[in-house]
């Protein structure tokens, strides 16, 4: 094992740029991601059937290909349908557009957008419909039901499954160092490619995600458990009022 | 009696034609890989084998005053063929690597091709001082992504590393590059493409110790008088300017080195 690299300050600056990168790609992602998820979901429970059909169709794309595959289709043919748009260089569009950096935000957003956004549809369907008819009982309505009432409570039940959404759209952000993103797998290659040592860098970026992953899991039990006065999982199917 | 008798003779004359296999008369056996390296060494429509390196090849052995014959030879052995005797020498875009001279010698280099910067051809570009603030594409793994991160780090450029050549082209076509770092043969392949007609190649990039020493011609650590015949024959060859013809004729662009 050799580790003399790691003191070159050449390498550890691609190697906190690949870090930075990784860390800023999943913050983008996850959030607009569950913002859309959430979308998702409330169109394919109640929308109406237009919107709830094209959500699905939305699903059923996202879903049923490679994610490698939607990220060089967004790259490079989105990109190249760009060269013909007239007066796009020109304006305040094109810096962000430019970026590979868009791209991969804007597929793995997509991405987390389908699968996270079943994960919510499932966990909004499991909120007792009791909770919900207490909620209209007390007067509150259909708008505050469900932001104070059916999202919150949905939220709780799905963040087990959520966390692992987390987990896996970390997981993919290596592919954005196929389309030109200096993530923390490219830092590794450029390391192997200069000196010529292939286990020693990919270990050390394996040790990195392990760490964050760990960290991730970690906060999320943390938002599991200081939710207010209900245990989601204690192998009830009804959540239990805390004592 | 007599037939037994020219046998023998025949024989001998068979044995002293191998132990003076290295004589003035016998053509020297021009290694190259057995799959065409277009425009290097392919076959011509005819089945000879032509190219840049044949051609080049052809005149070396002229100025030498010698008949050389092409040999092809699976690549990977390549150099056991040459130090078996097979072959006398190897011309076939052969890299000079520490490596390689520890078991063969090589003749001064009779090719490198730089990197070129290929912009658009609108684009004043002053290398590497009008750099500052460009996105540079380089395909990872490659002499040019090691010269761009070394030498043009204190530049300014942001560097882009691609998987795959076609990936940078398609960048720059694009608009998402300013500029390209890549082969210099592939670049002048690449801007006289339709689609390219607006890009032209800028400048080269300087000899560093990134793009190594270039190619020479493999031969035997022994074969002394043949290296010393061999690099005045490559001196002449790029002199005379034979070697920027062919170089242009095949490459399009001239890739000899001079001194």
């Amino acid at each position: 094992m050799n580790y003399s690299w790691l003191s070159d300050p050449f390498y550890q600056e691609y190697l906190w740029t690949g870090f930075v990168n990784t860390l800023w790609l999943v913050a983008v992602s996850a959030t607009a991601g569950l913002a859309l998820a959430v979308l998702t979901a409330l169109a394919r429970l109640r929308g109406p059937r237009p919107i709830a059909w094209l959500a699905s169709a939305y699903v059923t794309v996202i879903r049923g290909t490679p994610l490698l595959v939607q990220l060089f289709f967004f790259y490079y043919g989105v990109g190249r349908l760009m060269e013909g748009v007239p007066g796009l260089r020109e304006s305040w569009f094109w810096p962000i557009v430019r970026e590979p950096f868009f791209f991969g935000a804007l597929t793995f957003t997509l991405s987390v957008g389908a699968y996270s956004g079943e994960i919510f549809r499932g966990a909004m369907q499991s909120v007792p419909a009791g909770e919900l008819e207490a909620g209209r009982a007390f007067g509150l309505s259909p708008w505050q039901i469900l932001y104070r009432l059916w999202l919150p409570r949905a939220f709780q039940i799905g963040l087990p499954s959520l966390t692992g959404e987390m987990i896996l759209l970390l997981k993919s952000v290596p592919l954005v160092s196929t389309i030109a993103v200096m993530d923390l797998l490219q830092a590794a290659n450029i390391v192997r490619d200069e000196t010529f040592l292939v286990y020693e860098p990919l270990l050390l970026i394996t040790g990195i995600y392990l760490a964050i992953v760990i960290l991730l899991t970690l906060v999320m039990r943390t938002v599991e458990r200081s939710f207010p006065g209900v245990r989601a999982t204690q192998g009830r199917w009804l959540p239990m009022r805390r004592l | 009696m007599k037939s037994k008798l020219l046998l023998v003779t025949a024989t001998l004359t068979a044995l002293m034609a191998t132990s003076f296999q290295a004589q003035a008369e016998d053509p020297i056996q021009v290694g190259i890989s057995g799959e065409p390296y277009p425009p290097f060494t392919y076959k011509a429509s005819s089945g000879e084998w032509t190219g840049f390196e044949v051609d080049l090849a052809f005149a070396i052995c002229e100025q030498m005053g010698r008949t050389c014959e092409i040999s092809p030879t699976g690549w990977s052995g390549i150099i056991p063929s040459l130090n078996d005797g097979r072959i006398d020498l190897i011309m076939n875009s052969m890299s000079i690597t520490e490596q390689r001279q520890e078991v063969i010698d090589f003749s001064i280099p009779y090719y490198f091709t730089p990197g070129a910067y290929v912009a658009a051809a609108d684009r004043d570009l002053d290398i590497p001082d009008g750099l500052d603030g460009l996105v540079l594409g380089v395909q990872a793994a490659t002499t040019n992504a090691s010269y761009a991160r070394r030498a043009l780090r204190d530049s300014g450029v942001n560097i882009r590393i691609y998987d795959q050549a076609e990936q940078v082209n398609a960048d720059l076509l694009s608009g998402r590059l300013d500029v390209i770092l890549a082969d210099q043969i592939a670049m002048a392949q690449f801007i006289e493409r339709e689609e390219a007609s607006a890009f032209e190649i800028k400048d080269t990039a300087p000899r560093h110790e990134a793009y190594g020493e270039g190619i020479g011609i493999g031969l035997r650590q022994d074969d002394d008088a043949l290296e010393r015949d061999l690099n005045a024959a490559v001196r002449t060859v790029i002199d005379n300017g034979t070697c920027g013809r062919l170089s242009e004729e095949y490459l399009g662009t001239d890739v000899c080195v001079y001194e």
